[in-house]
């Protein structure tokens, strides 16, 4: 591992090269809006691990910073997003992958970064994603006996377990009226 | 009966059932992995006064090596992501105080740059704002290192150094509480600047501090560094190598410690960190010593880089000049109309930043502390994912343990890595 030169690096700098278009067709420029200037691919589900894999042994990113998710409530509801950062060059890219609402899967990354292995627990527990392939795919923030995925926009704030009426009527299940 | 303390589906006829699978089960780990009987299963936690907050570990150990360790965590979730999506942004720079809480300034950074982005005024924050968010992360790293110092050393037997530290910390703490009103949930940085205008006496404050810290600070190394008793404990324990730490995403001390020179304030600087002159301690062997010494070396850069910001803060605003975000001032509160609309305006509604996404990183005492927000042009965010950088650190703790470590280093281990179950569990 080289260090670093200590000179301020911008992380925004030639990422076109990064992912040529002639070796991956399918991967297309995200049309959001990148307010820090991250250049940002989405990548079709299936050519996921390539282009990590690509990313990773040859344009040398080779820190996975995080793993998470967004549900946008319409179709394709579920999308994952990658952060990824290469110490030796200081750039940063971040791709993106967008699946169904039913029953989304993917395969899991933790071949390649072994750190995925808890955030694929975390985006499982509170998106209800399943990750193909993972070691060890249990729930991680929440009990293991829960019901829902806490995340999905669709999930209430208050809670499932408490019915939705007003404060004032409100009690707890099992509880007498005494 | 009422279920006052136990959850409704505690020991009810069906629910006391075992789970055969259950890995975290001791027993029945027991008698899946040895029928001989030669590992012994045993659980650590949540309620342990050496695992920093509810931390879970489920060991498994032959004689004293450690074979196997499964941290179990989210006995602190509290769902502040989901939270967050309901709240305005200005409410929302609340909840970060209360992830990581001895970091609460760092936290109030990060999100601020990431929102400052979103809405891209990032340029516009006036100078002043800016050297007093050097000025207060920094003394927030002191006094973070102070905390993780004191219970770090406790936990293997240096109770001394605990009660110094608590000692000096106070002093960083008054200062906040005259800068913010409070001592920990400060909520004091936010997006556009500063919430309130330093106090008359600042400068003062953080210079006297820093005589007697300087002072104080050669007692630190006196009790630890060079102690036999204490490389004991340290050297050589939960070694990681450098390849190791950067594939498990592991930031901050931990892998300066391996060597690896990754400062987000050197590699992406924020808050004009490229105008000061200060190092980047490394240490070589990525053991629980080494990253000892990398944060005993960053508190004199800290120092450094306080006393610097210092000599430069000059007069001025602390907020940008704003009115759709910049909370007006009390008196204009009083003598107008608009600014009181303005007012009335923030904090119900607040502001909608373009959509757009941002990931935004600072340099938190523990790692990489980094905010993904993606806003939809509403007044809410509508994701804010926090990458605790405690959360990554702790998923590498088996990888230092498993097959390397004796049972009683676990507790040193523990304490190398500096956890916050408040922002690992969020």
């Amino acid at each position: 591992m080289t260090p670093t030169s200590d000179e301020p690096a911008n992380p925004v700098q030639n990422q076109e090269s990064a992912l040529e278009a002639e070796r991956f067709p399918n991967v297309t420029r995200s049309e959001m809006r990148a307010a820090d200037g991250t250049p940002t691919f989405i990548v079709p589900a299936d050519e996921l691990l390539n282009v990590l894999q690509h990313l990773r042994d040859e344009a040398r990113f080779t820190m996975l910073e995080d793993v998470t998710a967004v549900d946008w409530k319409k179709e394709p509801r579920f999308q994952l997003v990658y952060n990824l950062l290469s110490l030796e060059r200081a750039s940063v890219i971040r791709i993106k992958v967008t699946l169904p609402g039913e029953n989304p899967t993917i395969a899991s990354v933790t071949a390649l970064f072994p750190g995925a292995n808890w955030y694929e627990r975390e985006v499982f527990d509170l998106f209800g994603i399943t990750f193909t392939g993972h070691p060890d795919l249990r729930r991680i923030e929440m009990p293991d006996d829960w019901q829902g995925h806490p995340l999905r926009k669709d999930y209430p704030i208050t809670g499932t377990r408490r019915p939705v009426m007003p404060a004032n009527q409100f009690r707890p299940v099992g509880r007498s009226n005494s | 009966m009422e279920d006052l303390a136990l959850k409704d589906s505690w020991l009810q006829e069906d629910g006391d059932k075992e789970d055969e699978n259950n890995i975290l089960d001791p027993e029945i780990v027991d008698q899946a992995e040895s029928p001989d009987k030669e590992l012994m299963t045993i659980n650590m936690g949540p309620q342990h006064p050496s695992t920093h907050g509810v931390l879970r570990l489920v060991v498994t150990l032959s004689g004293e090596s450690v074979v196997k360790c499964i941290p179990d965590i989210g006995y602190l979730h509290t769902g502040i992501e989901k939270t967050a999506e309901n709240k305005t942004y200005n409410q929302a720079l609340t909840l970060t105080d209360r992830t990581d809480y001895l970091n609460p300034l760092i936290n109030n950074l990060g999100f601020s740059l990431a929102v400052e982005r979103l809405l891209g005024i990032e340029k516009q924050v006036p100078q002043k704002a800016q050297v007093a968010r050097v000025i207060l992360t920094e003394l927030q790293r002191i006094s973070s290192h102070l905390v993780w110092l004191g219970t770090h050393a406790m936990d293997l037997g240096a109770l001394s150094t605990f009660l110094y530290g608590m000692r000096e910390r106070e002093i960083i703490l008054d200062i906040f509480e005259k800068c913010a009103g409070v001592r920990m949930m400060t909520s004091y940085i936010m997006p556009g600047g500063l919430y309130a205008d330093l106090p008359s006496g600042f400068d003062t404050d953080v210079r006297n501090f820093l005589a007697i810290f300087k002072k104080k600070w050669p007692e630190y190394h006196t009790l630890l560094t060079n102690s036999e008793l204490w490389f004991e404990r340290t050297k050589g324990i939960g070694a990681l190598t450098a390849q190791e730490a950067i594939s498990y995403g592991v930031t901050g001390p931990i892998l300066r410690a391996c060597g690896v020179k990754y400062d987000i304030r050197k590699m992406f600087p924020y808050i004009g960190y490229e105008t000061y002159d200060f190092e980047v301690p490394l240490g070589k062997t990525g053991d629980v010593y080494d990253r000892f010494m990398v944060r005993m070396l960053e508190v004199p850069q800290s120092i450094r880089i306080i006393e610097q910001a210092l000599d430069k803060l000059p007069e001025g605003d602390w907020m940008i000049n704003d009115p759709k975000i910049a909370p007006p001032k009390k008196w204009q509160i009083a003598t107008n109309m608009e600014s009181l609309i303005h007012h009335f305006k923030l904090f119900t509604e607040g502001y909608k930043p373009p959509a757009g996404e941002v990931y935004s990183r600072v340099e938190s005492a523990r790692g990489e502390l980094a905010y993904y927000m993606v806003s939809d042009g509403s007044n809410k965010p509508y994701r804010m994912h926090i990458r605790a950088p405690s959360f990554a650190n702790l998923q590498s703790m088996p990888l230092m343990l498993e097959g390397r470590s004796n049972f009683a280093d676990i507790v040193s281990a523990i304490g190398s890595i500096d956890i916050i179950l408040g922002e690992v569990d969020r």
